[in-house]
């Protein structure tokens, strides 16, 4: 059980992260897009994207630290646990908070706007619910674990096995003694890279860092068209 | 030098009945669709009016285009590239539903199957964004005509920038007509917000299009426009704008709103311009000085040092020809009657508008006046001064005198052309005052008012072969002259505009 629970899965979802992106990119550029709904309502946006968006990078920015620096290098620069802990559950909470409150702005905003729902997809429906519930227990392990309860050193079982994933020596045993919360938030989280490739998160991988070196104005050739290329989506097919 | 080719367009205004017929056209050739239900790749607005979106040229409110910064330098109104990426998250420059209008249809249904009743049923409008029953409230031309204007006219940010009380009581009013399509600027600032590159300016004609397979849907492109020409397509998360109808300008055919213009006002053509200039005269100090800054940069096809430049940038010889050919590069350079809108935005625009007389006219033969008299004319053009103002505004940043040379040329065109429509003996003068030839003053009338579809619109293309024949099944119903360009310069006619 803990060999298909932190070993086969994790691998699962991975590969689905990988060639789903790889897929999608190859097939769907058109659809691949942040989709926005500014049209349609701007109010809460206006504090809720911001809100969500700055949060869940400064969460980002905390798994990388918690996630790929081991211990012993922290240690060797000389923080000892006791500050890392602090700091990492004082920022944490921050940017735990900040994402939360976006998040219920965004869903409120969402199911109670009528032209917003609207154009929901099911997909989008079961994105939320799983980025919800990876965030909710991914909150809670912060501040009811690590900020307020007894707390829990991830670095020493759950960093060290998701690194041991991409080492491709993965130790399930690590995971196997990890608080249930702390588990819960590592599962949910693979099975969201599962699905992300195939929802509107691929717009992450737009970030558009490019626009900050590019000239201005681009400039393009039309090519030369040898007649007509073949038919690409775009326009509604006919009926549709 | 580099030189490079431009498709460009004048509309002379003079002429515009409002008709909506190219919005119309428009409409159905490119945006019937879902998702751009709101969007008017061209539009018709009177002014004094609004404007589609809403008062769209309050630029400290959307803050598109170019500025200057103290140093001399061309930014986006909107800040630079850092500030932009941060605001990706929410843009709040972005015009919402309620500036366009929210579109809507109607409950045909209930007409025929509704059961019987007392009363009679109707068709309720319902919103085409929500589903839901609605009240319509604005559309994209609510204010057509003047239509509500005492109350909706005084918002119109031309109106308030000239900072005059003008009485919109009906027989005070001036009105004429704007069509608008995107301008596909030289310097596009909408192309320049677009973080993930995906908007371009093509390099053989200067279209700008939108890459939809590369746009991600940021919206900066609807902020950084000026004129609001770039439209979001809610449905697709993906921005779309006016294409100038490219499938048909490759095919040497005008664009759909051209071709269908019922008052043939439409010119397209050629300009040749160099690109090494156009940050140069974009960032020049002087709002009034980008009118003529604008001007330089497009360079005389005729001039032989341009030709060979040209030659060697790699624009073939039937572009060439066709741009000392080009109707359009007559209205703006040879005749310098026709102006662009808005240069204020630095983008340098290249659809250019001939300003109207009409108001002028109207306005002297309201008082008893002959409205084709040279003097009579020339004098109200001076003694008018909110419609001289105000069409100062919106194509010369402000500055009275391109607009008044253009204007007095127009009149003098009128003024001379009557005396040869009653056999009176010519009265060099009248052209002399706006400092043309009579035979010149006479080409401009042709190119005005008399020209064939083939003078208005000369697109080159590398299938003419196939575009005639289109043309030929397409235009004989509309044009009945329709000429070959090729076979008319060989019988030694000169082309429109051409100084003889
Ligand atoms: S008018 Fe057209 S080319 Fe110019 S900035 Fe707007 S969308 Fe871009
Ligand atoms: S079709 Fe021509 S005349 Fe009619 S509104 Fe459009 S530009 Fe004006």
């Amino acid at each position: 059980m803990s060999t298909v629970l932190w070993i086969a899965f994790p691998y699962i979802c991975l590969t689905s992260f990988a060639v789903g992106h790889v897929w999608r990119y190859r097939y769907d550029k058109f659809g691949w897009t942040t989709r926005s709904s500014q049209l349609y309502e701007r109010r809460l946006l206006e504090w809720g994207s911001p809100l969500f968006h700055f949060g869940i990078l400064g969460v980002l920015a905390g798994h990388v630290v918690g996630l790929l620096v081991p211990e012993s290098m922290t240690a060797a620069l000389g923080v000892p646990e006791w500050l890392y802990h602090v700091v990492a559950a004082i920022a944490g909470t921050a940017a735990g908070l900040m994402t939360v409150a976006g998040l219920a702005l965004l869903v409120y905003r969402r199911r109670l706007t009528p032209a917003v729902f609207r154009v929901t997809t099911r997909m989008d429906k079961a994105m939320y619910l799983l980025l919800a519930a990876v965030i909710a227990v991914g909150t809670f392990n912060t501040i009811g674990i690590n900020l307020l309860g007894p707390g829990h050193d991830y670095r020493l079982d759950v960093a060290v096995w998701f690194r041991s994933i991409f080492w491709l020596q993965p130790d399930a045993s690590l995971m196997a003694s990890a608080p249930l919360t702390f588990q819960l938030h590592a599962l949910l989280s693979f099975a969201l890279l599962g699905i992300w490739p195939f929802t509107r998160l691929v717009h992450v991988f737009s970030v558009p860092v490019g626009y900050l070196a590019r000239p201005y104005v681009v400039y393009r050739t039309r090519g030369d068209r040898p007649g007509a290329r073949p038919p690409r989506r775009g326009w509604e097919a006919p009926g549709s | 030098m580099r030189v490079m080719a431009q498709l460009g367009m004048v509309m002379n205004l003079d002429k515009c009945l409002g008709c909506h017929t190219c919005s119309v056209t428009c409409k159905q050739a490119w945006t019937n669709r879902r998702g751009l239900e709101y969007a008017w790749f061209n539009n018709v607005e009177t002014r004094p009016g609004q404007g589609y979106p809403r008062r769209y040229e309050d630029q400290d409110r959307w803050e598109g285009g170019w500025v200057r910064t103290p140093k001399g330098r061309l930014e986006l109104r909107s800040g630079g590239r850092t500030k932009r990426l941060l605001r990706i998250f929410s843009n709040p420059t972005l015009p919402g539903l309620d500036d366009y209008y929210e579109p809507w249809t109607y409950d045909y249904d209930t007409l025929v199957n509704a059961p019987a009743q007392a009363d009679v049923p109707v068709a309720r409008p319902r919103s085409l964004i929500t589903g839901e029953p609605m009240q319509i409230r604005w559309s994209a031309n609510w204010d057509d005509d003047l239509g509500g204007a005492p109350e909706h006219a005084p918002h119109d940010p031309i109106l308030q920038r000239i900072g005059e009380r003008v009485r919109l009581e009906f027989e005070q009013a001036f009105m004429f007509y704007l069509p608008r399509i995107c301008e596909h600027c030289l310097n596009p600032s909408c192309v320049a917000a677009c973080p993930s590159g995906a908007m371009y300016k093509r390099a053989e004609d200067g279209i700008v299009l939108v890459d939809q397979d590369a746009c991600r849907g940021w919206r900066m492109c609807v902020s950084g426009c000026p004129y609001k020409k770039v439209y979001f397509n809610h449905r697709t998360g993906k921005a779309e704008k006016c294409t100038f109808c490219y499938p048909r300008v490759e095919a040497g055919q005008p664009t759909i709103c051209a071709e269908t213009c019922v008052g043939r006002l439409r010119y397209i053509g050629l300009f040749l311009y160099d690109a090494d200039r156009v940050l140069e005269a974009a960032s020049v100090e002087r709002e009034a000085d980008l009118l003529e800054a604008q001007r330089s940069v497009i360079l005389d096809p005729d001039d032989p040092a341009v030709i060979d430049a040209a030659r060697a940038s790699g624009i073939a010889e039937d572009w060439l020809d066709a741009a000392r050919r080009s109707p359009v590069y007559a209205l703006t350079h040879r005749y310098r009657i026709a102006l662009p809108l808005h240069p204020e935005y630095r983008t340098m625009p290249m659809v250019w508008y001939v300003p109207p007389l009409s108001p002028v006219v109207n306005a002297v033969q309201e008082t008893g006046f002959d409205g084709e008299d040279r003097s009579t004319l020339f004098a109200a053009i001076d003694a008018l001064r909110i419609p001289v103002e105000y069409l100062a505004e919106l194509f010369t940043a402000g500055d009275p005198a391109p607009v008044v040379a253009s204007l007095r040329t127009l009149a003098a065109m009128r003024a001379h052309m009557r005396r040869a429509n009653l056999g009176e003996p010519p009265d060099e003068t009248i052209a002399a005052s706006a400092g043309l030839t009579p035979a010149a003053i006479e080409d401009l009338y042709r190119l005005l008012a008399i020209a064939k579809y083939e003078d208005r619109y000369v697109i080159p293309s590398a299938h003419v072969e196939l575009a005639r024949l289109l043309d030929a099944q397409v235009a004989c119903s509309v044009d009945p002259a329709l000429v070959d360009p090729v076979s008319r310069r060989a019988a030694g006619r000169p082309g429109p505009g051409e100084r003889p």
